[in-house]
């Protein structure tokens, strides 16, 4: 691939402060297609959200590998089965049926807004950490470590075990970074899959002990699961639950940072929040619009010809879906490069849409609600110390991988 | 131009008036003052309740989930109107453009929307329709009624009638343990909207979850005792059925017999109106001044051979009213035609049920994703080589898929994969609808466009 092809400009990290001028470009080709068995991609915001709908395109991995890898996705390298986001009905429906089961409404309605304290508790003592420091890191000191903290508890982690969970979380969670994988020396590569090892045993021995005596975590329901839609296996309730780990984590951190991004580039939004901690729901609604942190999903194929807008897109071709070009296009939403809390309908992509619309979406926004809202009441006269941060290479889950700030100090 | 003058003068010093004070009166009174109408605006309405929401009645209420008397409809925005409530409009003088009332008053208009929706069909043996423990069920007051007997725990509910909302009453009785007999006429539940593949499939679902359902068979009659109270059901197969309640649920009537002698095209099947919204005359000479939307209103739809399709939809309400509000105060070159895809949802025995397009023109149906055994599955009806329809069971995120294929008169049977596909869903089989009563089909008429903005219609004419 040539790097001025529109591809390799959405691949080049030298892009990924701002992609957003190369997803304008894409927009006026409605079906891209460079190279003889490359990706066909697509960024107009009604074409992927038809697509999102559309039977005749596949999550299933085994036709994702049928049809090779590229440079956006390699083989899974959790060594579990694969889990529902990469699997296609009847069993991805049943997998997150249960899943939704102890997650939800309508069995569990309550798991989710019965964490908001815990949240906020989280929250708090993260901010509280940040000290006397007049300069901070916002993605290593509270972005990063916020997620995977409230995934533990979720799953039902006990706390003595965050801090040894956390050292196996870290090393796999940077390996399914196609960046780092490609680089990765022999030893970070063995590092990884240690961890890999040792997540696996620990969760396996968790949920042993959750299945002989049940809590009320999510593990526990997992294991003992027992609808109209039978049990998971133990190998299921691993996928499962390394599933909600991953796809929960650097996804949350990139709203987060890119959320405080944003606002400290529009301080009046920011004072808004400020004076009125409930904007914070329109806020992140917004973000997951203009600065969405999966900014497309290359895991699709097609299972039969399609026709769109006067191209076909043959059987057995892969499909990017740029969620972010969408999310931008002025056919859709007007103004679509302002940041505006205001408008009046933000039906967005940043959740993808159809079957496997986010599973953890109530989750990551009431996370990111609190978040926000706590880290604008708090922090006395946040700047920027480098705008644009540095970013991930990632261009799938785009973010900052630092946000250095200057503070005046933390409000009580 | 003249006509603009006038026009202007309509949007800032008019008279609308709306009868019918639901979901489609509502929703329209909205879009009016959205789109900047500054005139007079009353609506009219026989129940004395402000506007309330009719699908939880047989849903949400009956299971105790909600109370009858709080569906109110959310306001979208202040409506600004005269609210003239427990007064029918009793007649209607075209040329004089006035509604009388049935307390003896007038309302004069410049602009009249009519959306009276209609009305439970009652027994037909009206002195057995008076027994106690006798019930319909499309008012909040019928839900009441009907819900205060549940409660006591009757010993049986008896239904008769099998479509969307005799179902969704046994699945509430079933959900609270109470003992329900379905009679249905046809030889399955749901047969006339879904055809008789589907309608097996809601059979065995009824059965599964102890409705005690007997198809093939009509109710010959109620019976009271001593004390008017309804205590058995007489079925043509000679059985009986012992009995403490009866829920009639065999369909609707237009409310148009306020109507009648107007001169207005208004009768049992509904006001006739063109895709516009606005009424015809008897005559079949359009009107400009008078409009229907909603279940009243039966529109020409030119993706389903121009037949004129009355439907008991809660979207299509809402978007006839939205289109015959902007019609009504719009300039000819700015009004637009409803073209709804029909659409309908239900939901019992813990199943999302839903449609779109029209089933029961369908002449085939295939089941594209998932499995009838499982209850989990989309079936699209064919009909002509088109596809017509689609219905799903707890799948509907796919539907809006294949509402396209509908909208773009897609080739039926549909050739390619889908993910979920079943053995059984390779070929089409017969859609088995009791009485087809199919359109002639000319040309065909398709949407094109990829986006809300650049959707238009196409029309190819037929083949000699
Ligand atoms: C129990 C039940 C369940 C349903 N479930 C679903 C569902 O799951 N999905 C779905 O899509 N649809 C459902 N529907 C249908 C949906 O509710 C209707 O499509 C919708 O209410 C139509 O709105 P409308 O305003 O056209 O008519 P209506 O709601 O019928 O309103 C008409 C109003 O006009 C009044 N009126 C009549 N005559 C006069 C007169 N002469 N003067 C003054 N006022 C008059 C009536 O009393 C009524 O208040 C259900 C309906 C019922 C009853
Ligand atoms: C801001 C944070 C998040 C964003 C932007 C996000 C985004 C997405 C997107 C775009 C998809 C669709 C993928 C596809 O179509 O293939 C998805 C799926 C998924 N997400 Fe999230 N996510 C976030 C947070 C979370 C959290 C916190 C969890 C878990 C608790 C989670 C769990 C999942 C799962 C399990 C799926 C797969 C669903 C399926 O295949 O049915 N996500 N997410």
């Amino acid at each position: 691939m040539t790097q001025s092809s529109l591809l390799g400009q959405i691949t080049d990290y030298a892009n990924r402060a701002d992609p957003y001028p190369i997803y304008a470009e894409l927009r006026k080709t409605p079906v891209l297609h460079e190279e003889e068995g490359g990706a066909y991609v697509i960024g107009s915001y009604y074409d992927i959200l038809h697509l999102l709908h559309d039977p005749r395109i596949s999550s299933d991995a085994a036709n994702l590998a049928a049809a090779g890898d590229d440079e956006l996705t390699g083989p899974d390298s959790t060594g579990l089965p694969p889990s529902f986001i990469r699997l296609d009905p009847p069993e991805h429906d049943r997998l997150r049926r249960i899943a939704n089961s102890s997650f939800g409404p309508p069995h569990c309605p309550r798991r989710i807004d019965s964490m908001r304290g815990e949240l906020s508790r989280i929250v708090t003592e993260l901010i509280d950490g940040l000290g006397d420091a007049r300069e901070i890191d916002l993605v290593d000191q509270f972005a990063y470590p916020f997620p995977v903290t409230v995934i533990c508890r979720l799953l039902g982690v006990p706390r003595e075990d965050e801090p040894r969970f956390r050292t196996w979380v870290d090393p796999l969670v940077a390996s399914l970074d196609p960046d780092t994988r490609r680089s990765a020396d022999t030893e970070f590569q063995k590092a990884a899959q240690d961890a890999r090892m040792q997540l696996g045993m620990y969760l396996a021995g968790l949920v042993e002990q959750r299945t002989k005596e049940p809590q009320d975590d999510m593990l526990s329901d997992l294991a003992t699961s027992q609808g109209a839609d039978g049990t998971l296996s133990m190998m299921e309730v691993l996928s499962t639950a390394v599933l909600l780990l991953i796809a929960g984590h650097e996804t949350t951190v990139n709203l987060i940072t890119n959320g405080m991004l944003t606002l400290l580039r529009n301080p009046e939004i920011l004072q808004r929040l400020r004076e009125d901690p409930g904007l914070s729901v329109r806020i992140v609604e917004e973000l997951l619009r203009f600065e969405p942190p999966v900014q497309l999903v290359p895991q699709r194929t097609c299972i039969a010809d399609i026709e769109l807008r006067g191209t076909t897109i043959p059987k057995g071709s892969r499909i990017w879906l740029v969620l972010a070009s969408g999310n931008r296009d002025p056919e859709r939403f007007t103004d679509p490069d302002r940041f505006d809390p205001d408008r009046p309908d933000i039906e967005h992509l940043g959740f993808g849409s159809g079957i496997h619309s986010c599973f953890g979406a109530p989750l990551a926004r009431l996370e990111t609600q609190i978040a926000l809202a706590e880290l604008a009441r708090r922090l006395d006269s946040p700047r920027l110390l480098q705008d644009p941060p540095p970013y991930r290479q990632n261009a799938v889950l785009r973010g900052p991988r630092h946000l250095p700030l200057a503070i005046g100090g933390v409000r009580p | 131009m003249p006509g603009e003058d006038s026009l202007e003068r309509l949007r800032r010093e008019g008279r609308i008036v709306i009868v019918g004070a639901s979901l489609a009166g509502l929703r329209a009174a909205e879009t009016l003052r959205a789109e900047g109408f500054g005139g007079s605006l009353t609506l009219i309405g026989d129940e004395p309740y402000e506007p309330y929401d009719r699908p939880p009645l047989s849903k949400a209420v009956l299971l105790g989930k909600a109370s009858a008397d709080h569906t109110e409809l959310p306001r979208l925005r202040a409506v600004d109107a005269t609210w003239r409530l427990g007064v029918a409009a009793s007649g209607l003088d075209m040329a004089g453009r006035r509604v009388r009332l049935a307390d003896g008053g007038e309302v004069p208009y410049d602009r009249l929307l009519i959306a009276t929706g209609v009305r439970a069909r009652p027994w037909p043996k009206e002195a057995e329709a008076q027994l106690d423990g006798v019930f319909v069920l499309r008012t909040r007051d019928d839900a009441v009624k009907l819900e205060r007997r549940m409660k006591i725990g009757p010993r049986r509910v008896f239904v008769i009638g099998a479509g969307f909302t005799g179902s969704e009453i046994a699945s509430a009785c079933r959900d609270q343990g109470i003992e329900v007999t379905v009679a249905e006429r046809a030889d399955a539940p749901l047969v006339g909207a879904l055809g008789g593949v589907v309608g097996a499939v809601a059979a065995d679902m009824q059965r599964e979850n102890g409705v005690d359902l007997r198809t093939g068979v009509m109710v010959t009659g109620l019976e009271g005792d001593s004390t008017g109270r309804v205590r058995a059901a007489h079925l043509s197969d000679g059985s009986v059925v012992e009995t403490d309640v009866v829920v009639v649920s065999l369909g609707a009537t237009r409310n148009t017999e306020w109507l009648a002698g107007s001169g207005l095209g208004a009768g049992p099947r509904g006001i006739a109106c063109d895709a516009g919204c606005r009424a015809f005359d008897f005559r079949g000479i359009v009107t400009d001044d008078v409009y229907a939307a909603g279940d009243v209103a039966r529109s020409p739809n030119p993706l389903f051979g121009y037949q004129f399709l009355s439907l008991e939809h809660w979207g299509n309400a809402v978007a006839q009213a939205e289109v015959a509000a902007h019609n009504m105060i719009s300039a000819g070159a700015d009004r637009r035609p409803h073209m709804w895809v029909p659409a309908f949802w239900s939901s019992q025995f813990g199943v999302n049920i839903k449609s779109v397009g029209v089933p029961s023109m369908g002449d085939e149906i295939m089941i594209t994703q998932g499995s009838l055994a499982e209850r989990r599955f989309t079936g699209v009806y064919g009909y002509q080589g088109r596809v017509i329809a689609a219905v799903s069971f707890d799948n509907t995120r796919w539907l809006e898929f294949y509402q396209r294929l509908i909208e773009t008169g897609a080739p039926f049977p549909p050739e390619f994969e889908t993910v979920d596909r079943r053995p059984e869903g390779r070929q089409p089989v017969p859609a088995d609808f009791p009485d087809p009563s199919l359109p002639t089909h000319g040309p065909t008429v398709t949407l094109s466009g990829y986006s809300p903005g650049d959707r238009q219609l196409v029309f190819t004419p037929a083949h000699p």
